[in-house]
């Protein structure tokens, strides 16, 4: 047998012995495997790849190995991707081999469980959102917001072409919109904003009957609460424009729900919840109002009924998707993120609606917490911008802020480096104590 | 079934599953378990108008939750409960230890660090890039797109980028097989352009002549499964190719199939520019229900200047310590001190994710083939082929077209695929994909996998056979032995009910 201490002389996991490989081939009356293989010689491959079999236990050693190069930092990053704590119960009962070995929902009555965990992901958005439909997942947020503009291109009442994001979007983000809409006639651009949020009057600039879709985020890239979400909303309306706004499940539990704030769509990282640090692994939230139900992108979960006249979970408007629509499919997206989104639904119920807000409450004050004490080391100005923040901010640093931004790392604590005097701290998941040292570090660095 | 074959009978299945019932429904919701309605307004560190009024959510305790996620576990069907033959979907078996060396401590790491505090990182993705390229015959790969689907927009976009950058955007055509993934067609369409479907021949596989008549000056890329979604080799291959660059186009490789590959062809020695890699297909990742998955992308060097950025490569002053075994292939080393970066292609297309993709799938996949080496890796082909042949050969279901490799499309005739699907479930096996590829009339698309033993394959022959001869009213009637009985799905399209707030009355 191939035990995990040992190498395999073939797959491991294929339990064939050479009496039942033998007999296979009898009955379909061939010599050899590689008989079965219908391949041209001139493009048969008889080289090898080089790639060594290992044990299982020597291929567990080798990743230790290679992942053991990363440093052990205390991470106070964030800007779109954050290290809240995971509680166990999420990895155990996500990791139960049902939910991780099973796929797409396609024989409904099988798989009545998974549809039922999707059906309570979405249901948490649309609480948290105030929009009626949610998704049950994109990609991650960058994807997601590039859906969006492809829905806004289906959807949109005017001629126009222009998609407005804030100057401050990061810049992948970006990139993966401009990708998304580089099969249509849309453009991506900027508008300026004013000390780290929207400026009312700069924006009302900046749109006009040409934009089909406007979109703001809410807390910004630079951990700011939006307060002007209401001006750009009535503009974005004034212009049949779609407006768009990009959160999480965790600010959504605090912050003024974008249906009050006229969002048509919400689109950001649910992986906020139910992933640790993932380096950028995510899950694309993507919520909407009702009236797009029909061009809504990805999978959708309804209730229907089966034979028995008992309540029962379906995947549901397939027709808007590509294994049926084709070309004229609402999204090519196939495979998603469904196994994450079952984590960050669990982990939502872990925290219930308390727990939510709790965590939402303490991501602002904790943020004004360790500004305030940042503000009070000589050289350093936090936060930067007069405004509300949750969860992370941009200090003000006297000295370039990559030199600090280094320093930093050398004490064992990774920030953001955002500009050449600026540097962003979160303090998403990082404990009390850790904050503490973090605090000490920063000052022994700008001494 | 009492006039069946007794052999066969005697290897089904009895199969009930796990079922909850609860005044008239089954396993409660969350929110019929707990609404609890807080209150934020005055509690809140913000002023009113930036904070909402409430949030109403479930809430439960731990042990109320680990019972819900259990009860709804065990009314899912997995890899781990049975075989799994859907077709197309390379459902094979997810070893366990992949899991745990995700969960490493150093997995979790945050992708604005800087380079250099995450060497093993960087390590592991250009370790991985380099095994990709190895197993696909591609010159370089970029890690970033999410899902095999991401994957395909990915060398759409590489391909109107390097046609672009060629003085050549007038290309606006990308065609597709009739019998083709139906995201080969949608990720061609959200690039923009034209999709021209390409019938098959009467063998089922490319049309040479129609391809012919398709290609011209407009054609940017002619996207490719191979073998195809009959699971046929498409044989003229080279000429294919040949075809398709004789006029300037570019020859996309759709990777659902490569686990039909694995050590006996590559897709970049077949004539292929650019590919994909379905990371949860072929190199086993879980399917967690839907996602994550991972859709690497594979090229020939012209195309690397267009990848995604940034990319990840040795850094050119770096030096490498001795290798650790005495026989000096490095692949055997264990995480050297070569110094890795992160750097951007020149001409790149951008971003398709909004950081590096699916980093945790990544790190599964590349400790299977680390795992599994040249040997287990041409082994899982050579299985997989051989079970689809003997499934095959043990069916009463005629397969219309042959010789296949890794899948095949069986047809159920005169009776309703879907039909026959759902009378599978009731013998403890997950049915194969039904309806498609159209090509084949009541199509039972199956791939059984190198995973399944002869015994298991045998019960699953048993469960096909076993539908095969009962009456189209048991088969309508399917299934009886599942959680749910079978579900109407106008209704459900009818009136649209996606969140619990819907069925509040």
């Amino acid at each position: 047998m191939n035990g995990a201490e040992t190498r395999a002389s073939g797959s491991p996991y294929a339990p064939h012995t050479a009496d039942e490989r033998d007999a296979m081939l009898e009955a379909v009356e061939a010599d050899s495997i590689a008989e079965l293989f219908d391949i041209p010689d001139a493009i048969r491959f008889t080289d090898e790849f080089g790639i060594d079999a290992r044990s299982e236990r020597e291929t567990r050693r080798l990743v230790r190995s290679i992942l053991g190069r990363n440093e052990n930092l205390t991470e106070l990053l964030g800007r779109g991707h954050y290290g809240y704590y995971v509680p166990s119960l999420v990895d155990h009962l996500a990791d139960r081999s049902e939910f991780l070995t099973s796929y797409t929902q396609y024989q409904p009555e099988i798989s009545q469980g998974f549809l039922q965990a999707l059906f309570e992901y979405q249901s948490l958005l649309v609480e948290l959102t105030g929009l009626e439909i949610a998704n049950c997942s994109m990609y991650d947020a960058a994807t997601a917001l590039g859906e969006a503009a492809t829905l806004a291109d289906r959807v949109r009442e005017t001629s126009g072409h222009r998609v407005l994001v804030p100057d401050l979007l990061r810049k992948e983000r970006r990139g993966t919109l401009e990708n998304y809409v580089a099969g249509t006639d849309l453009i991506v651009e900027s508008y300026p904003t004013a000390d780290g949020a929207i400026d009312a009057d700069e924006l009302a600039a900046a749109v006009d009957e040409d934009v089909v879709m406007l979109y703001a985020e809410n807390p910004t890239v630079r951990g700011t609460i939006e307060e002007r979400l209401d001006a750009a909303s009535e503009l974005a309306t004034d212009a049949d424009a779609l407006f768009v706004l990009g959160s999480d499940p965790v600010a959504l539990s605090l912050l003024q729900r974008p249906a009050d704030a006229g969002a048509d769509v919400v689109i950001g990282d649910a992986s906020v919840l139910g992933l640790p640090t993932s380096y950028g692994m995510g899950l694309g939230l993507f919520a909407c109002r009702e009236d797009y139900l029909r061009q809504v992108p990805g999978r959708l979960v309804g209730v229907s009924e089966d034979a028995t006249d008992r309540r029962a979970f379906t995947l549901t408007l397939q027709t808007r998707e590509q294994h049926i629509r084709r070309e004229r499919a609402t999204s090519n997206i196939c495979t998603n993120q469904a196994w994450v989104a079952l984590r960050t639904a669990m982990h939502a119920a872990a925290l219930g609606p308390d727990g939510l807000v709790d965590l939402a409450k303490r991501g602002v004050t904790r943020a004004e917490t360790l500004a305030e004490r940042l503000d009070d080391l000589v050289g350093v100005t936090a936060p930067v911008h007069d405004r509300h923040h949750i969860r992370e901010f941009v200090a003000h640093v006297d000295q370039p802020a990559p030199a600090i931004a280094e320093d930093l790392e050398r004490r064992g604590f990774a920030v953001h480096v955002v500009g050449e005097h600026e540097v962003q701290c979160c303090v998403a998941g990082v404990p009390d104590t850790e904050l503490d040292a973090f605090v000490a570090a920063f000052s022994e660095v700008v001494r | 079934m009492s006039d069946g074959d007794p052999v066969a009978d005697a290897r089904q299945v009895r199969y009930d599953q796990a079922r909850y019932v609860d005044d008239g429904q089954y396993e409660p919701l969350l929110s019929e378990k707990d609404r609890t309605r807080v209150e934020i307004g005055d509690e809140s560190p913000l002023p009113d108008d930036l904070t909402r009024d409430e949030l109403e959510l479930p809430a439960l305790s731990e042990p109320e939750l680990a019972r819900h996620y259990t009860r709804l576990s065990q009314m899912i069907y997995g890899i781990d409960s049975g075989p799994y033959p859907l077709g197309s979907c390379t459902m094979k078996y997810n070893p366990k230890f992949t899991e745990d060396v995700a969960a490493l401590p150093g997995a979790s790491v945050h992708p604005d660090r800087s380079a250099a505090s995450v060497q093993g990182t960087l390590e592991l993705l250009s370790r991985l890039q380099d095994y990709l390229g190895r197993i696909g015959g591609m010159d370089a790969v970029t890690l970033q797109p999410p899902a095999g689907a991401a994957g395909e927009f990915v060398g759409i976009r590489v391909a109107a980028a390097y046609h672009e950058h060629n003085g050549e955007d007038h290309r606006d055509e990308v065609i597709v097989p009739e019998s083709a993934h139906g995201t080969n067609f949608a990720s061609a369409a959200l690039g923009g352009y034209d999709v021209v479907s390409l019938p098959s021949d009467d063998e089922g596989r490319v049309d040479l002549e129609a391809l012919d008549a398709a290609l011209s000056e407009h054609t940017a890329a002619l996207m490719l499964t191979n073998p195809n979604t009959l699971g046929l080799f498409e044989r003229d291959i080279e000429e294919i190719a040949d075809m398709v660059h004789d006029v300037g186009g570019l020859l996309y490789y759709d990777g659902a199939n490569l686990n039909a590959l694995l050590g006996r062809a590559r897709p970049g020695d077949m004539g292929f520019d650019v590919m994909h890699y379905n990371v949860h297909k072929t190199f086993a990742t879980p399917h967690g229900g839907g996602g994550p998955g991972a859709g690497p992308v594979g090229v020939v060097d012209e195309l690397a200047p267009f990848l995604p950025a940034p990319r990840v490569r040795a850094a050119e002053d770096g030096t490498r310590a001795e290798d650790r075994n005495s026989d000096g292939d490095s692949d055997s080393a264990g995480a050297g001190e070569q110094r890795y970066e992160l750097f951007d292609p020149e001409h790149t297309i951008g971003k398709v994710h909004g950081f590096q993709g699916n980093w945790l799938v990544l790190v599964k996949a590349f400790a299977y083939i680390a795992r599994l080496g040249d040997e287990g890796l041409a082994d899982a082909s050579a299985k997989a082929v051989l079970n689809a042949n003997y499934l095959a050969s043990q069916i009463e279901f005629g397969v219309p077209y042959g010789p296949f490799h890794h899948e095949f499309v069986a047809s159920a005739g005169e009776r309703d695929a879907a039909d026959v699907a759902k009378r599978m479930l009731d013998y403890g096996v997950h049915p194969p994909t039904t309806k498609w590829p159209e090509i084949v009339p009541e199509a039972l698309m199956t791939e059984p996998t190198e995973v399944e033993s002869k015994d298991t394959l045998d019960r699953l022959a048993a469960a096909f056979n076993a539908v095969a001869r009962e009456d189209d009213e048991t088969l309508a009637d399917a299934p009886e032995r599942t959680t749910a009985r079978r579900i109407d799905q106008t209704s459900a399209a009818r009136s649209p009910r996606l969140s619990w707030h819907e069925l509040d009355d």
